[in-house]
């Protein structure tokens, strides 16, 4: 009982905080409706068995790509008066772009078939006896799935790649430490053993001359100009 | 049929579910104590807007420009570089689950992920995308 009306509250919640971020006029509050989604949408996974997949959600999600989502936000400087200026303008060829999305969604809908053992598969999560939804998937993943999961991991790399080629650049003028340079440097500073003791006795020696102490400057009291104070 | 598995997932997901009731309960609290207090300052404040309340404070001026901010496009890839290793720690926690189960191949083959992933990182480093300057 309890469950079916958190499944509702949730699934409602979810729904109108979804909307929320497409119409929302200020992008930072659709990320944040955004932000209200995933959780409900962990809170449904977990209705639904899907424990590690909850957690997951709210750590990588809302942790990671939400934080990433703001800061997109933030960088792309929004205008929002020239933003409705083109309205107009982009209007056909936005509306053509939007047309042919639904076609295809609907072509996709329109041939849409369950596997026969989907139902059955649905709510069942876990394989029960005891083992968790977080244990389940470690037996299959890492072996039944090898080759997915591998992919994953060169899709991470070609992530990362990626984005350290598009963003990162070597600045002009500004000075970074290099601690291998440091300390392979050589030749520039020389240790040298002077004598030690030469110079006692000595009356001769040789100094550099003090320049001449500057003269304290002559203050000219004449107020010609008048009015400096 | 559709009976008997809506029963079995009950027994299986109900124990599970009970161990997150409390938070159920949290949120139901919070919810209640934050309409509590929007609701309480609606109904008993006296409610009186006028346009000065939303002004510039009299002895400051108006805001040169816009709150936000443009910034700089290192903390992008900062977060980017975050959300990668985040999720290379996240296939981790069912790998060290069920590494009883899964022997020496589920082993090999998370070592294989992680291999690929530390030449990811090795690059990171050399190309110095880690420092900040």
């Amino acid at each position: 009982m309890i469950t079916a009306a958190a499944f509702y509250i949730f699934a409602f919640v979810l729904i109108a905080a979804a909307t929320m971020v497409v119409t929302s006029r200020n992008p930072v509050h659709s990320v944040l409706f955004l932000i209200l989604a995933f959780f409900n949408a962990a809170a449904l996974m977990l209705i639904a068995g899907a424990e590690f997949l909850a957690m997951i959600l709210v750590i990588v999600y809302v942790g990671a790509v939400a934080v990433l989502f703001l800061f997109v936000v933030m960088m792309l400087d929004i205008d929002f008066a020239r933003l409705r200026e083109g309205f107009q303008r982009y209007l056909p060829i936005g509306g053509v772009v939007g047309l042919i999305l639904l076609l295809e969604l609907a072509l996709v809908i329109g041939t849409w078939t369950t596997a026969t053992e989907a139902s059955d598969l649905r709510l069942a999560p876990n394989p029960g006896g005891g083992v968790s939804n977080t244990k389940a998937l470690g037996q299959i993943l890492y072996t039944d799935y090898v080759y997915l999961f591998q992919i994953a991991g060169l899709v991470l790399l070609v992530a990362m790649i990626g984005a350290i080629v598009l963003t990162h650049r070597r600045r002009p003028g500004t000075k970074r430490q290099d601690v291998a340079a440091q300390i392979a440097r050589s030749g520039s500073v020389n240790l040298e053993q002077v004598p030690t003791g030469v110079g006692i006795g000595e009356l001769g020696i040789r100094r550099p001359t003090l320049p001449e102490a500057p003269k304290p400057k002559q203050v000219e009291h004449a107020d010609h100009h008048g009015g400096h104070h | 049929m559709g009976q008997r598995l809506n029963r079995d997932w009950m027994t299986m997901t109900e124990p599970m579910l009970a161990e997150y009731f409390p938070i159920l309960v949290f949120l139901g609290i919070a919810g209640a104590i934050a309409l509590a207090m929007v609701g309480g300052s609606l109904l008993l404040a006296r409610q009186k807007p006028y346009p000065e309340k939303l002004s510039a404070y009299e002895c400051g001026f108006e805001p040169f420009d816009d709150t936000r901010r443009r910034f700089d496009v290192r903390f992008y890839l900062v977060a980017i570089l975050f959300i990668i290793f985040d999720l290379e720690v996240a296939f981790l926690f069912p790998w060290a689950v069920a590494l009883g189960q899964i022997g020496w191949f589920g082993f090999l083959s998370m070592m294989g992920f992680l291999t690929v992933l530390t030449f990811g990182f090795v690059y990171e480093w050399r190309k110095g995308a880690l420092d900040w300057e």
